[in-house]
């Protein structure tokens, strides 16, 4: 169990933060205010290819991505930064399955020649990918995948299904777990080859899609494995850095559910007085504060421990649990405060009370992550 | 700090401990050496055990005193006074306070307390009812104060008094610094539901406090309570604890040692692990962006957490040891403790039941969240411009 402080970290805002911070906010709020977010979830696409060009010009795309590869060189302190500002407005779009999954999976898995083919594409924009791991409702182990890779000699057959992919008809390229003779491969499967099936599934949070995708006797070359034998170990560092980042996203959408409910506290009267005057509210509120600001704590920390494995497999974890329980619960009383006016589908208070439930269940809900925590610090 | 303070500093301290060798000097005369260098309170002006420099240098005086073997201890054993009597007195006392009270309270030798919660005024502390009359150049004390830490070793008590009923409840209060040993001062023991009495309740008839020991004006013993108790939030908050020390040590301990495989049971071990994190994790985070200064209302989320999780942690405790958790090893003596030792489970449990009641209930440390933090606005308030002796009470 970790024992004495861990990895002392700085939380300090630096410039480059503020600045990308800044950035952020004033072009999301422009750009891709809640008025599009809501166009953009009932379109048949579920966002636009015109704001994510924009989105890439801006470097968001690559910003996490080295600068050999076309990329800004930053790390995921600066991307959680992004996620963080989009949570706040429910950005819609393959966001965090491309420019967050896919990308650490191709960074963490792939060899030299498949990040110098992959990793510019993505960072420009040009290719927007996904990951396709998981096969059952409560399979976030990912112990044995069903799917398989079978060598034919010249590269690889996929056999399989995968029924929740992030993205999944806006992807251009998928990374899909499958089983090996020996241990899981992950493998780069293009959205246009033969035997691959997508079909968009109707999902609970409109704003982030998802597809159900079938391998049937998809046939690969030799290089679509991603790196070689490490690929389990590669998936588990993916899914921590999707874990920490979608942590950061979730501070996000807090954040604005409790200040969405402060101001609607103080300017909503109800037996002459603003209800934010009633404890039951004011209280309720607090609490709020108090999540919020626990869940930035753990998410803060996960991103800043990235590369100290021991760490980051409790620090991912534990911004996993804390954030989905904070934001759940955030949201859902964020349309308590509210009253009526919050279960209506005008209000805004649904967008995140979906994402806030659907983040919480992509890549393992909070008993999952403390089973995850619990045995890396030994309990 | 500057390096040219942290250059003055050191020297100073070399001095002191040129003169006073940290080791083989009796505690007393060190401390006393220690204010008339001005190394008590760095941040007082000099006379007054300070140098004039910021409440951000005191740390690296102290730990630069443990690490030669010195001794810190009078800030614990007389933490009311070094930590809150002392602000009082430089923000509010007069110089011949200063003069009389600031060293012997440094050094040990005057223990002090602090006497504002009342069997009436708990939450709302301005409604309190202990009368101060003039009579001459003394005043009269009469009534109860209740929950106060060290009172029976006191010689100094720091004092909130109601001197005026006819004036809204904050506008009619005078502070005063009372000695203990006065007749009519009578302390008990309270015992609390641990059996034990760590707290006493004092009582006061016909105590008579010379006018001299008034602190500030008649009538502005609100703004001198204030300042006592932002003093208390630096004293009680600040520390970053190492993770999973303290109760969540115990209780993954009483689990080890339960050897249960109950998996409803260790997922929520590993859920309270999560939020103590989470709050350990925030006070670090609060620490460095506020820098060492006094702290804003947003201390207040670190009292409520952790007293909740207290709560939470000591009863799961019980919890684990199953039966065993009825038992109550030892059983229940009515005492004065003589060390805060909470290691038993049992008592833990008990013990931390007020910890969301003492320095502030958590219901007023949300409301101080809610309003201060957040800007919702206040309750309506009955009593704020009501004559004292007008507002109902009971």
């Amino acid at each position: 169990m970790g024992e004495g402080n861990p990895t002392a970290v700085s939380y300090a805002q630096t410039e480059d933060l503020e600045l990308i911070r800044a950035t952020a906010r004033q072009f999301l709020e422009d750009r891709i205010g809640l008025e599009v977010v809501r166009d953009l979830m009932m379109s048949e696409e579920g966002f636009d290819r015109s704001l994510w060009k924009e989105i890439a010009a801006l470097g968001w795309t690559g910003l996490a991505i080295g600068e050999e590869h076309g990329g800004a060189g930053y790390g995921l302190i600066e991307l959680s930064v992004l996620l963080e500002e989009m949570g706040r407005l429910v950005t819609p779009g393959p966001f965090f399955a491309s420019a967050v999954l896919a990308t650490a999976a191709i960074d963490t898995a792939g060899d030299d020649a498949q990040k110098a083919t992959l990793l510019p594409r993505l960072a420009s924009g040009e290719t927007i990918a996904t990951l396709a791991v998981f096969e059952e409702p409560r399979g976030w182990d990912l112990a044995t995948p069903a799917t398989t890779a079978t060598a034919d000699g010249t590269g690889w057959v996929l056999d399989g299904a995968k029924p929740f992919v992030l993205a999944g008809h806006q992807a251009d390229v998928f990374i899909v777990a499958a089983a090996l003779d020996d241990g899981i491969g992950m493998f780069v499967v293009p959205a246009d080859a033969p035997g691959l099936d997508v079909t968009e599934t109707p999902v609970l949070d409109p704003t982030r899609r998802q597809a159900d995708v079938l391998l049937n006797g998809v046939h690969l070359d030799g290089n679509a494995l991603l790196g070689g034998d490490e690929s389990t170990i590669s998936l588990r560092k993916t899914l921590r850095i999707g874990t920490a980042c979608l942590a950061a996203e979730q501070v996000g959408g807090s954040q604005r559910c409790l200040e969405m409910s402060v101001e609607y506290a103080k300017t909503r009267y109800q037996f002459g007085r603003p209800i934010g005057s009633f404890q039951s509210i004011k209280h309720r509120c607090a609490d709020m504060l108090i999540m919020t600001e626990h869940a930035k704590s753990t998410a803060y920390h996960a991103v800043r421990v990235a590369d100290d494995d021991d760490e980051f497999a409790i620090a991912a974890p534990l911004a996993g649990s804390i954030c989905s329980e904070a934001y759940n619960w955030i949201a859902g009383e964020t349309i308590q405060v509210h009253g009526g006016i919050g279960f209506t589908w005008e209000h805004d208070a649904h967008l995140y009370l979906k994402r806030a439930k659907a983040s919480s269940l992509l890549l393992g809900d909070p008993r999952y992550q403390r089973q995850l925590l619990g045995q890396a610090i030994g309990l | 700090m500057t390096d040219t303070d942290y250059r003055r500093i050191d020297d100073v301290v070399d001095e002191l401990f040129d003169q006073h060798p940290p080791q083989s000097t009796e505690p007393e005369e060190f401390w006393g050496a220690q204010y008339d260098l001005g190394l008590a309170w760095v941040w007082h002006e000099e006379g007054f055990g300070g140098l004039g420099l910021s409440r951000k240098d005191q740390p690296h005086i102290n730990w630069r005193i443990e690490e030669a073997g010195g001794s810190t201890e009078n800030r614990l054993g007389n933490l009311l006074g070094i930590s809150m009597g002392a602000g009082v007195l430089v923000t509010h006392g007069t110089n011949a306070q200063k003069q009389r009270w600031l060293r012997p309270m440094f050094t040990n030798q005057e223990i002090w307390c602090q006497m504002f919660s009342e069997p009436g005024a708990g939450s709302d502390l301005a409604g309190l009812s202990m009368r101060a009359e003039p009579d001459g150049d003394e005043w009269v004390i009469n009534g109860q104060k209740v929950w106060t830490t060290l009172a029976h070793l006191s010689k100094w008590g720091m004092l909130v008094t109601r001197t005026d009923p006819e004036s809204p409840k904050h506008r009619g209060l005078t502070y005063f610094v009372v000695d203990m040993e006065t007749d009519g001062v009578d302390v008990r023991p309270l015992y609390q539901i641990t059996g034990e009495a760590e707290f006493s309740e004092v009582f006061f008839n016909d105590v008579r406090i010379p006018d001299e020991n008034r602190i500030d004006l008649v009538g502005s013993g609100w703004r001198v309570s204030l300042t006592t108790l932002m003093n208390e939030r630096v004293a009680i908050g600040g520390n970053t604890v190492p993770r999973g020390s303290g109760r969540i040590a115990e209780a993954v301990e009483v689990w080890k040692r339960s050897g249960s495989v109950d998996p409803l049971l260790r997922d929520e071990l590993i859920h309270l692990w999560t939020e103590v994190e989470a709050a350990r994790l925030t006070s670090a985070r609060a620490n460095e962006l506020a820098g060492a200064g006094v702290p804003g209302p947003e201390g207040s989320i670190g009292k409520l957490a952790w007293a909740n999780l207290n709560k939470k942690i000591t009863s799961f405790t019980l919890d684990v040891l199953g039966l065993e958790g009825t038992l109550y090893p030892g059983g229940y003596e009515l005492t004065r403790p003589t060390s805060f030792d909470t290691s038993m489970p049992q008592k833990a449990f008990l013990r931390t039941r007020a910890n969301s009641i003492e320095g502030g209930t958590s219901e007023i440390m949300m409301n101080i969240l809610g309003e201060r933090v957040l800007g919702l606005p206040g309750e309506p308030r009955v009593d704020k411009e009501l004559p004292w002796k007008d507002v109902p009470r009971g």
